[in-house]
């Protein structure tokens, strides 16, 4: 039981930082910390994808004469590694438009709350 | 020649024509708007031509740079992707034309962006339908899921904060799905779904693959306004500019709706779909709670476009459902549905965006018979598409209904039969209910004589798209023996 906590230690973080993530967009007042939230969410993907991709005693995906380019185990896999650089672009550009509309938001309302937000709404 | 490349051009004019606005709009902004209808336009030509090549030669996949799957990213013209790159494209394209006038009341000064997040949404859209790549399906999902954002922020007061509620719901989808794609790719290390399709068997009941649908399903069943999550639609639809919402709820919902279909139907199969939990049955269940819900609420609402907002989510529960019936009659309806409801809810919302430009507000409760005198041609596309929606013969709407039941009853599956049939009551309560506003006088305020009012109709560029959408249903309606051979040979069992 306690191998599959600590085999498993990096995957236990990515969920913790899930849930720190959905905690934040569902329960904080405050439109910015949701937006933080948001961002914690995507983190912590970008994080299970680079778990995946590392191995042990491997290395970078550049051949090394040394090491015979048949011996998969002896390199990092690189697609998970691009893939979470498409990723991280997509984030922030989410992360600007979010913050345009909060502008937009605090320009219109003068608040950023959404209590007050939903009273003023009406 | 141009064949084998079609597919890379139909995402290419977006591409070239979301950079032409931007460098032509500088200039002189009153280009962006005809710039966009050529750009769609083209794109709608290629899809024709396209579909029509798709029958004759069949499908297409096109490997970029020459790369073959898995190694490299490929777009696949098949019958599905085909038949909604053909839909959108048309759509949008008579979206395009009926902006004309709307620009210049609803976002002066900003046409240039306007229209190139516009064209740079078709895009993704576009490439979504397309693409033969699940992560290169989650790159088109964002972009356009930003620039539909932008987009529905452009337009009333309330709007941002619409656009920022979908932004959060619609992000936190998007990175679920995400994450479903990571399962699969641990489990089956490719992200082709061709080549995925065929190495899943192989993991049949396991769990990772269990979890990784959920994720997927929950994650585009945001983007689709599944039941549950349906909660960013109504304000985002009623708030954005009339054009934003013409172009977004017959295309946005629809292209989601097209990615559950390729999961479920072609990626998965049914059987591995249903292999630990019978999660076709759940979707269609949350479907029929989608549709019964969505029409209860529109006929609670008195302003036209949140009324159509909510008649949206109960559209789309109709194609969810023949996707969860997963049988012949079924998949049909649903395809035809998904053809049916573009036009209608761009008919709609486009005539909703016409007595907004011309009457200032689309306020049910104030509509009266002058509106007839007023507007002839609208109110009679207006008419005929909402008939179409309730689904009376020989429109439309009734032959994709039709399908629906009959996908049902080959099922033995009397709950959606019935959920079928109690929401076209439904749909006629709310659509009658403006109709007879508009060609009735009005016995509570006492009226005796008809209304007398001047003609004031729309102009021919709001009226054309309109109209020759609101007589292409006739023609469907007609035709429909034809549609549904062409999509039952796309049914992929």
């Amino acid at each position: 039981m306690l191998d599959f906590f600590l085999g498993h230690y990096a995957y236990w973080f990515t969920i913790i930082l899930l849930c720190i993530g959905v905690y934040g967009i569902l329960f904080k007042k405050n439109l910015i910390k949701k937006t933080i939230g948001l961002a914690i969410l995507q983190i912590s993907v970008v994080l299970y994808f680079v778990s995946i991709a590392s191995k042990w005693d491997a290395t970078v995906p550049v051949l090394d004469p040394n090491i015979p380019v048949d011996q998969v185990a002896n390199y990092l896999n690189p697609l998970p590694h691009t893939l979470m650089l498409t990723a991280i672009v997509v984030g922030v550009a989410t992360l600007g438009v979010a913050f345009t509309l909060l502008l937009a938001i605090y320009n219109r309302y003068e608040t950023l709350d959404e209590e007050e937000l939903i009273e003023k709404l009406q | 020649m141009i064949e084998s490349h079609l597919p890379a051009y139909i995402a290419l004019t977006f591409v070239l024509f979301s950079v032409v606005i931007p460098a032509f709009g500088l200039w002189r902004k009153e280009l962006s708007q005809p710039l966009a209808v050529l750009g769609s336009g083209i794109a709608a030509g290629f899809s024709i031509y396209g579909f029509i090549n798709y029958l004759n030669e069949g499908s297409i996949r096109y490997f970029f740079g020459g790369w073959e799957p898995p190694v490299g990213i490929e777009f696949v013209y098949d019958g599905l992707s085909g038949f909604f790159v053909l839909v959108i494209n048309v759509v949008a394209f008579f979206v395009m034309i009926h902006s004309h006038n709307l620009q210049k009341v609803e976002f002066p000064g900003k046409e240039m962006p306007y229209y190139a997040l516009a064209m740079l949404m078709m895009l993704g859209f576009n490439g979504m339908i397309l693409t033969g790549d699940l992560f290169n399906l989650y790159v088109f999902l964002e972009i356009a899921s930003l620039s539909g954002y932008a987009l529905i922020a452009i337009g009333e007061k309330q709007a941002p904060y619409a656009a920022f509620r979908y932004l959060i719901i619609g992000t936190a989808g998007g990175t679920l799905y995400l994450l479903g794609v990571g399962f699969m790719y641990t489990i089956t290390g490719t992200l082709n779904i061709i080549d995925m399709a065929a190495m899943l068997p192989m993991l049949f009941e396991s769990n990772a693959t269990f979890a990784a649908l959920i994720l997927m399903i929950v994650g585009i069943g945001v983007k689709a306004a599944l039941f549950p999550m349906h909660g960013w639609l109504p304000d985002s639809y009623t708030y954005a500019a009339s054009t934003s919402t013409a172009l977004i709820a017959p295309i946005g919902t629809k292209v989601a709706a097209y990615i559950l279909f390729r999961i479920i139907l072609w990626m998965f199969g049914i059987e591995i779909t249903d292999a630990i939990a019978p999660l076709s049955y759940i979707v269609g269940v949350l479907a029929c709670i989608g549709i019964l819900y969505g029409s209860i609420m529109a006929i609670a609402q008195t302003e036209m476009k949140r009324m159509l907002a909510y008649s949206s989510i109960s559209q789309i529960g109709y194609i969810i459902m023949g996707l969860s019936l997963a049988n012949p009659w079924g998949f049909a309806g649903a395809l035809l549905h998904v053809l049916n409801h573009a036009i209608m809810k761009a008919c709609l919302f486009m005539i909703s965006g016409q007595l907004r430009l011309k009457e200032g507000h689309s306020d049910i409760s104030r509509f009266d018979d002058s509106y007839r005198i007023k507007y002839p041609w609208t109110m009679a596309s207006f008419s005929i598409a909402a008939i179409s929606m309730i689904g009376l013969p020989p429109l439309a709407g009734f032959f994709s209904k039709w399908y629906l039941a009959l996908g049902t009853i080959d099922n033995s599956n009397w709950l959606f039969l019935g959920v079928i049939l109690l929401s076209s009551l439904l749909n006629a309560v709310y659509f009658f209910r403006v109709l007879e506003k508009v060609y009735m006088m009005n016995p509570e305020k006492g009226q005796k004589e008809p209304a007398v009012a001047e003609r004031n109709e729309a102009s021919a560029s709001m009226l054309w798209p309109t109209g020759i959408l609101a007589v292409s249903l006739i023609v469907i309606g007609f035709a429909n023996a034809i549609i549904v051979g062409i999509l039952l040979n796309i049914f992929p069992m």
